[in-house]
């Protein structure tokens, strides 16, 4: 009986596995090597390996994801993560929904970056190219090896398959998760591209304003991959979990926000060392760890010493891994760094109110933001090795400092667009400002008397800070176009890099907006709801009308149908559901939404009580979309940015490639 | 003085602004917000400080869970093979919080000597148990790190 692709693919995608583990490993030496030695043919091998490693990645990727497909359960992965019933989008978003295979995906966009840096970086000089190539490489190789050798996805159950899968845990099922993995891995692998520079950087000791242009629009981009992915899980905890919230500082997504903090950090730094020459040493040191930090974040979610719906896996052989090889990327960079970071300094001088001062009070708040976020999220862990107890670290920690600090940013921010390099006289400062200052004022200060009966200050102070940042940004786009003829042709003057600026700051008073006025005046009403009673929030009113069996391909659900009414006038009818998922017989909340620009209705369904009654999660929640959307102007703010013509030109190619410029040790 | 120094001086002085301000913060923070975990028999025990926001965790008593029938007030047992602690909760249950299941209560232990509760963790699906209460399980013998072989000894 002649073999079909089904039967075949696991073990092709297996063999595809190995030879890419191969090629990264030459890609890892080879163009290192020629580097060293000024030989073009090894150095010019960089991006066909690279596009090697992507092809046979690509491969085993498909292989799986055809394997899910087919419902091949042989396949020990498929087995535990799909069934037969479950629809189809959803087997293909299951070969990302365990361990193994999001691994697999993580893989895929590493040899995605790579392949991108080969065929984009062709202005390069040949041997930064190779070099950062080669990075690349060696990343490759840790993560390959994690996967052939700690979790394959492409084990089989034999001789005895399972007639049916274990089913996708059914929080899995659902649009976000299908979108919300690899654009989050996209940020958090990208930041290896910016990694990769930095340690050739080191090697050539060649750091300069071309090194920064370089550099920036990776940094860019995937900063701004990272953005929409903590934001997609977000919005997914927000309307799968079925609480409501949308932050909880859980360890998890705490892994994803410390690279955001420290790559917002180096995106900024990057700018100072592109125009000025200056903070090199410490952009390189940002650079490293923002890619340490998100090689920590796959650790901790990845070892299974956290737990969530993320921490799939609890093999502390994986954990050992892991942390080793987080151990050699940051110990090796960090040595490579104290050796040469000496060569790569530079010194000018600026002025107190100049632009690289805002930048670097910017850089040190976020800096240490993030090692607060860090200490509540590893404390625990800490403490739990070394024998103090069982600990947990809850989200009030994590106001208390976030909070504070994170307002004092915003409000620091306003000065940042306004200010020169060098030197910004305090006189210029007062004239641009006084007008935001005091409309930002005046605004913040009626907000919440015609908002809500009850005045809130708090209210009053998110409001402040959201529309001083968003005034500032207004004042100093006008100051700019001051000389302009008419209004429309000093706004084509701009660059595109300014308008990318303008709107991802705009996205942070967007999100702080979001933040603040949906944590102050969301309305919750956890209640038990008989068929036929009345819930009054705010101006809506809900009513029961009655309680469905509803049948799903794969589940079977409690339906309750409510109708909304606002000021007495008929709304729209909302059904919340209860869903028990055949195959594992869990339980799963589907949330009713009524989405708005001004707030969200939010009906979540709880338990039954008795035959007419259940309980209910009915909350009011004004403002919640700008906390997504801000996250979203912030991603178009990267893709402008990175859309600006200045990375597009030709950099001249004047160096000489044939010096032995990578020695490694400082002679 | 010299704009290098001065510069220099500047951002060590921000270092120091910052950091104090974080550190006075974040020593405020652990202070207050830092939760131990404690298994139900410690609790009965009264080695638990009373009134201070604890985390608790074991199995839930099968038969234990008694509602209210016109609010959403809710009372639980939960044990860890040793002693009990009654749990008083006034809100939504988790999905997959059942009788004979692992859950995890943030509260605080009244000076009776119960659990209020201000937030109750279930499993988040059917393999898992929390470590917390894994770790508690452990020493109770044959049926490690599961609430199936605990015996509910009244």
């Amino acid at each position: 009986m002649p073999l079909d692709f089904v039967q075949l693919a696991p073990e092709l995608g297996q063999f595809a596995l190995i030879l890419s583990l191969c090629l990264s490993t030459a890609l890892f030496f080879l163009p290192l090597i020629g580097a060293h030695y000024g030989s073009h043919l090894l150095m010019r091998s960089g991006p066909s390996l690279a596009t090697g490693f992507f092809f046979f990645v690509a491969f085993a990727f498909f292989c799986l994801t055809y394997s899910f497909i087919h419902d091949d359960f042989s396949v020990r992965y498929v087995a535990t993560n799909s069934n037969s019933l479950l629809p189809i989008q959803y087997k293909i978003s299951a070969v990302w929904g365990g361990h193994e295979g999001s691994l697999l995906l993580w893989i895929l966009m590493l040899a995605g970056w790579t392949l991108a840096v080969a065929v984009f970086s062709r202005s390069l000089p040949l041997d930064m190219q190779a070099r950062v190539l080669s990075v690349m490489g060696f990343v490759a190789i840790g993560f390959l090896s994690f996967i052939l050798f700690t979790s394959n996805p492409f084990d089989r159950i034999l001789p005895m398959p399972p007639q049916d899968g274990s089913d996708l845990n059914p929080l899995l099922q659902d649009i976000g998760l299908i979108i919300h993995p690899p654009v989050l891995y996209m940020g958090y692998v990208g930041f290896s591209v910016c990694f990769a520079f930095a340690i050739a950087a080191l090697l050539t000791g060649r750091l300069d304003s071309a090194w920064a242009r370089w550099s920036r629009p990776w940094a860019t981009m995937a900063w701004g991959f990272l953005s929409v992915g903590i934001a997609l899980g977000s919005w997914w905890a927000y309307y799968e979990l079925g609480w409501g919230g949308w932050w909880f500082w859980d360890p998890v997504e705490n892994a994803s926000f410390l690279p955001w903090l420290i790559g917002t950090a180096l995106i900024h730094s990057l700018a100072v060392t592109e125009k000025r020459s200056l903070f090199k040493s410490w952009t390189i040191l940002l650079a490293i760890f923002t890619f340490s930090l998100s090689l920590l974040g796959t650790f901790l979610v990845r070892s299974g010493v956290l737990t969530s719906v993320h921490a799939f896996a609890n093999d502390p052989e994986r954990g050992v891994f892991i942390l080793g090889f987080l151990l050699l990327v940051v110990g090796g960079s960090l040595t490579l760094y104290a050796l040469r970071a000496p060569v790569v300094k530079g010194s000018t001088g600026f002025g107190l109110f100049a632009r690289e001062t805002l930048l670097l009070g910017n850089n040190i708040l976020l800096t240490i933001i993030m090692i607060m976020v860090l200490i509540g999220t590893l404390y625990p862990l800490i403490a739990d090795a070394l024998n103090l107890g069982k600990i947990s670290v809850g989200p009030p920690y994590f106001n208390v400092f976030f909070l504070p600090l994170m307002g004092l940013l915003c409000l620091l921010m306003a000065f940042g667009p306004l200010a020169n390099w060098k030197r910004t006289s305090g006189k210029q400062f007062l004239s641009l400002l006084w007008k935001p200052w005091v409309i930002s004022l005046i605004f913040a200060l009626l907000f919440p008397l015609f908002y809500r009966d009850t005045y809130e200050p708090l209210a009053a102070l998110t409001v402040f800070v959201a529309s001083w940042v968003f005034t500032a940004l207004i004042a100093d786009t006008l100051y700019r176009i001051r000389n302009g003829s008419t209004l429309v042709n000093g706004l084509k003057k701009l660059s595109l890099s300014y308008y990318a600026m303008v709107i991802a700051h705009a996205g942070i008073a967007v999100t702080v907006t979001g933040v603040g006025l949906t944590s102050i005046y969301t309305e919750e009403r956890d209640i038990r709801m008989e068929v036929g009673q009345h819930v009054q929030v705010v101006e809506y009113e809900f009513v029961l009308n009655k309680l469905v069996k509803v049948e799903g391909p794969n589940y079977i659900a409690d339906e309750a149908q409510i109708s909304v009414f606002k000021d007495g006038q008929f709304l729209r009818e909302m059904k919340p559901q209860k869903r028990r998922y055949l195959a594992s017989g869990s339980t799963m909340t589907e949330v009713a939404l009524d989405v708005g620009f001004f707030r969200d209705l939010y009906i979540a369904m709880g338990e039954p009580l008795t035959e007419t009654a259940w309980a209910m999660r009915v909350h009011l929640k004004p403002f919640v979309r700008w906390i997504w959307l801000g996250a979203l102007m912030m991603a178009l703010g990267a893709v402008l940015a990175v859309a600006d013509k200045r990375y597009r030109k030709a950099v001249k190619q004047d160096i000489q490639v044939d010096l032995p410029t990578g020695k490694l040790l400082n002679e | 003085m010299h704009p290098l120094r001065k510069q220099r001086l500047m951002i060590v002085i921000f270092i120091v602004v910052f950091s104090s301000i974080a550190v006075g913060l974040m020593a405020y923070a652990l202070r207050e917000n830092i939760n131990l975990f404690y298994p139900p028999s410690k609790i009965a025990a009264g080695d638990v400080p009373h009134n201070k926001r604890i985390r608790a965790g074991g199995c839930v008593k099968p038969g234990s869970v008694q509602r209210a029938s016109d609010s959403l007030q809710i009372q639980f047992v939960i044990t860890d093979g040793t002693a009990d602690v009654k749990v008083n909760f006034n809100g939504i249950l988790p999905d997959l919080f059942a009788e004979g299941e692992a859950a995890v209560i943030n509260g605080v232990v009244t000076d009776a000597g119960e659990l209020d509760a201000s937030e109750v963790l279930a499993k988040h699906d059917e393999n898992y148990i929390p470590p917390e209460v894994a770790e508690a399980m452990k020493d109770k013998g044959e049926h490690q790190a599961s609430c199936e072989g605990l015996k509910y000894a009244s």
